[in-house]
């Protein structure tokens, strides 16, 4: 049956973006309106020993400024994951409680005026004194006081991962590799900076909040302040971007609701972009080493693969990093074990593939390094270790995909022509070398009871509604998609509604489930209204389907047909929707659906399995490493609309590349702060750092991920893709990178000298 | 790019004052701040907010909007010294209220996701191809890498681009 899901339909919410209309959550007008501006504290430990208002307060349109004293407590609440679709602090420590300074950037006060103009100059004004402490503010810094959590993610996660002994397994290995990785903190910056506007209307708080999860926001502001979520609505329906900055409910959007208590006015905060880089968590500064032990013909027996990375004073965050790891090959013995500094930064959070971007980086480094020292083609290697069942349960794959994602980015990259040797290959003065690694990102099902709303008119139109909001995932597009083919009717005949807390519950799409979690809703409601006009129509005598059984009608373009019923030459037996609802004199009618995930011991091995490849050049003279080529295939089980998944596929392989040769947050440590928290200092890719992406889409039959057996596409684009570039660059320099972003000062160091003399005329030749 | 506005002097002192400003063809005053920035202007007080802040550092260009027809950055411009001049936003764009073929193209070529920073891309993306910096993907690339799409949809742009320029309908 052909239907909408699968079509490649333009985003619905195309002319809305390309015309400037479609609204972001600063971007609402309201009258009275103030704007609030956050003081950071200057210091990155210690504590506040003064805060003069005085100047800020006799500024020109200030309404007030907020400090500790003049804060009401708030509620303590666990820091747990938002995708378990309940309250989800960033963090547990909630500032202008006390006096103490955690990390730089913590908001001390808050400054609310008529204008932001004021605002912020009064921001300026606020005299703030400190008795300051030594910081710690990396790794390096704290490595003496490293300890090994029992558990992460609010103790969701173990901190350690092991099967088998991977002592034992090295022992027996004929070969083993061993290599360390350092990795710098990155920050989201999505472009639009997290903005909230808070409206007080009595005791009913509307919030208009740049989110991953408008519900997310509810239940934790709610439990912050305790008040009954009945109490507030989160109105949300384009995001600027999020990759995770957004995925948590950080401090400031509860600050804002309260500095607009306090004012009695709306209230708006818009994060300036160098408060980006303290207020909304970002990837931690860490350090993985990794041993494989391999016998001669390449059969992994052993991984071990540990981290070390900086969190907050308060929280045990770590992105784990031993997912697909720990999961990707057949090796018997795995050992993964987590270390924590605790540090003066904020608590780190979710960044695009967390954990796996980097852990799969380690491990897909180190299988290239070991491809090479057994004489061994990379492909190859994975090859003999592909495994069809989860490694450490044992349990098959719910759908896999994999060795057919290696063949078809090989063949797009042109692998069949690549000479295994380093610096094998020139054009002119670059150096050019291809790379590949596996790619996969899990799927989990921590969600709880998804639920969606359709409503039908009797013209036939449809309005689908879900609590979900879109951030660049195209997920208005696809949910119409899929409603459409759920209650058989064309795509342009339904409306999806979404963004607004009081619609039915859909979790925040966050790690690769949104797709997965909301279309399974979507899909159930419309499906159940589809049903509900069904019974009505084959139990009416009126009805030309009257007798026939449920199950053996169809319904496409909004009717309703059961095959091979009607009179000869006349077509199927049926009737429209319409016309069942006219004769009936209904206007409208609806049904909701739900989904549950299957429970989380579900017994499959749970990835969405992708392939990386990069062609890359490096300067032979300079060090400066450009990518030429990025193709990558992937199997996310149904593909509900291949325009939005390439798109989110490209972004993420895009991402990826950005790891590897961009971003990089350093701190100074000095002064305890980030040093290059701007768009200007901290590098993200421009168009012209971006070469073209080929993206190849394997579809895989998936039983288990809800009825519709998506998987997602968030993620996966991004992993392995740094370690494709690595392995890459070592293939057209000989040099292996072991720090992310790779630099010109790593290659320098590492290319041989007379290699630029010797190239310089064909550099000015070219 | 360029951003050398230079305004007559006026005298003002630092007090809220009428700016008269010509936006999109039509004749719009503010009782505003000389220090108020073109974008807040838009943003804040006009309720025009297709033009997009970013970074308000001048650094991603998502506040792209066109000053006497040249592209400027709306966060590096005062409000003020646009008097006497025309400021074109994404929604003076098409003068028809259907989409400009840029728009339709960034919409075929699938050039935005999360589509925060398009209005910035389409304003520059026109522009480019009236300055005639559109002969290959390289130069595209290199003229409009002042519009960060943090969805990294630089492909796509590029895509839309050339469908523009190939089509001849860029203006």
């Amino acid at each position: 049956m052909t239907g909408a899901i699968g079509q490649a339909i333009p985003r619905v919410d195309g002319p809305a973006k390309v015309t400037g209309t479609a609204r972001y959550s600063g971007e609402v007008p309201l009258p009275d309106l103030a704007y609030a501006e956050i003081v950071g504290a200057g210091i990155a430990s210690g504590r506040v020993t003064a805060i003069g208002t005085a100047a800020a307060e006799q500024a020109a349109g200030v309404v007030a400024v907020l400090t500790r004293r003049s804060m009401p407590k708030v509620a303590a609440v666990p820091l747990l994951p938002s995708l378990l679709g309940g309250p989800a602090p960033g963090e547990t420590f909630f500032p202008m409680q006390d006096d103490v300074v955690h990390y730089a950037g913590q908001p001390v006060a808050i400054v609310v005026a008529d204008t932001l103009e004021q605002a912020r100059h009064a921001a300026t004004l606020v005299a703030v004194s400190y008795a300051e402490d030594p910081s710690v503010t990396t790794i390096g810094q704290g490595r003496p006081s490293a300890y090994e959590p029992g558990t992460l993610f609010g103790g969701l996660m173990p901190a350690r991962t092991e099967r088998g002994s991977a002592a034992d397994g090295l022992a027996a290995a004929d070969l083993q590799v061993a290599a360390g990785f350092r990795f710098a903190a990155n920050h989201h910056n999505a472009l639009e900076a997290l903005t909230t506007i808070a409206t007080w209307d009595g005791d009913q708080l509307t919030l208009h909040d740049s989110c991953q999860g408008i519900k997310a926001v509810q239940l934790t502001v709610a439990a912050l302040l305790g008040l009954s979520p009945s109490k507030i609505r989160v109105l949300t329906e384009y995001v600027g971007g999020a990759f995770g900055s957004k995925a948590m409910v950080w401090p400031h959007v509860t600050l804002t609701a309260l500095a607009a208590q306090h004012v009695r006015r709306p209230v708006k905060l818009a994060l300036p972009r160098g408060q980006m880089f303290t207020s909304c968590g970002h990837r931690e500064e860490q350090e993985q080493h990794i041993e494989l032990g391999a016998t001669r013909d390449g059969r992994l027996t052993a991984i071990r693969h540990h981290k070390i990375s900086l969190t907050s004073p308060f929280d045990d965050w770590a992105e784990p990093a031993f997912g697909v790891a720990s999961q990707l090959y057949g090796c018997p013995n795995f050992e993964g074990v987590h270390r924590l500094v605790r540090g003066n930064t904020m608590t780190p959070t979710f960044t695009r593939a967390p954990g796996e971007a980097a852990g799969v980086f380690s491990l897909e480094c180190a299988m290239d390094e070991l491809a090479g020292q057994l004489g061994i083609d990379p492909i190859e290697l994975r090859r003999r270790n592909l495994t069809e069942v989860d490694p450490n349960t044992g349990y098959p794959w719910s759908s896999y995909g994999l060795p057919e994602c290696l063949e078809a980015g090989a063949a797009r990259i042109g692998w069949d022509r690549r000479d295994p040797r380093p610096r094998s290959e020139r054009d002119g003065n670059w150096l050019i070398g291809t790379g590949m690694a596996a790619a996969a990102y899990p799927v989990a099902f921590f969600m709880h009871t998804q639920r969606a709303r359709a409503h039908m008119y009797a013209d036939g139109t449809a309005i689908v509604q879900t609590a979900a909001q879109e951030f660049g995932t195209g997920a208005p597009t696809v949910m119409t998609q899929v409603a459409a083919d759920g209650l058989g009717i064309d795509p342009g005949n339904v409306r999806f509604e979404f963004g607004d807390t009081d619609l039915p519950t859909s979790g925040s799409p966050v790690g690769s489930n949104g797709a997965m979690m909301v279309s399974s809703a979507v899909h159930n409601a419309a499906t159940a209204l589809r049903d509900q006009l069904i019974t009505l129509a084959v139990t009416d005598e009126q009805s030309p389907l009257h007798g026939a059984g449920p199950a053996q009608v169809m319904v496409a373009g909004g009717r309703m047909t059961v095959t091979g019923s009607g009179p000869a030459g006349r077509g199927p037996a049926g009737e429209t929707y319409t016309d069942l609802m006219q004769r009936h004199f209904m206007n409208d009618a609806e049904a909701t659906g739900s989904w549950d995930p299957p429970p989380p011991d579900t017994p499959h091995g749970l990835l969405t399995f992708g392939a990386q490849f990069a062609r890359v050049a490096v300067d032979a003279d300079l060090g400066l490493v450009r990518v030429r080529h990025l193709a990558g295939a992937f199997a996310p089980g149904r593909v509900l609309n291949p325009v939005t998944a390439r798109s989110q596929l490209m972004g993420g392989m895009l991402w990826g590349m950005s790891q590897a040769l961009l971003e990089g947050t350093r701190m100074d440590t000095r002064l305890g702060r980030w040093a290059n928290a701007s768009l200007g200092d901290y590098l993200v890719p421009v168009n012209a750092d971006a070469p073209e992406v080929d993206v190849d889409l394997i579809e895989v039959e998936d039983t288990v991920t809800g009825p519709l057996g998506v998987k997602g596409v968030g993620e996966v684009g991004q992993v392995g893709v740094a370690a494709a570039i690595a392995n890459a660059v070592h293939h057209a320099t000989g040099f292996r990178p072991r720090e992310l972003p790779i630099s010109v000062e790593h290659l320098l160091a590492a290319l041989p000298p007379e290699q630029a003399t010797a190239s310089a005329g064909a550099a000015r030749a070219r | 790019m360029s951003t050398d506005i230079v305004s007559p002097a006026v005298a003002r002192g630092p007090e809220t004052g009428t700016v008269r400003l010509s936006i999109n063809g039509q004749q719009r005053e503010l009782a505003i701040e000389p220090r108020v920035s073109l974008l807040d202007a838009l943003r804040e007080h006009l309720g025009l907010t297709g033009s997009k802040k970013g970074c308000d550092q001048g650094t991603c260009g998502a506040c792209t909007v066109w000053v006497d027809g040249r592209r400027v950055l709306a966060c590096l411009t005062l409000a003020v010294t646009c008097e006497g001049r025309e400021v074109t936003t994404i929604e003076g764009l098409s003068a028809d209220g259907g989409l400009h073929p840029m728009q339709a193209a960034f919409v075929a070529q699938d050039a935005f996701q999360c589509g925060y920073c398009t209005p910035g891309q389409i304003m520059s993306a026109v522009a480019l191809l009236r300055e005639g910096h559109a002969r290959d993907d390289d130069e595209i690339g290199e003229w409009m890498s002042g519009n960060i799409c943090r969805c990294a949809a630089y492909p796509h742009i590029r895509a839309a681009i050339r469908e523009v320029r190939d089509t001849g309908r860029g203006e």
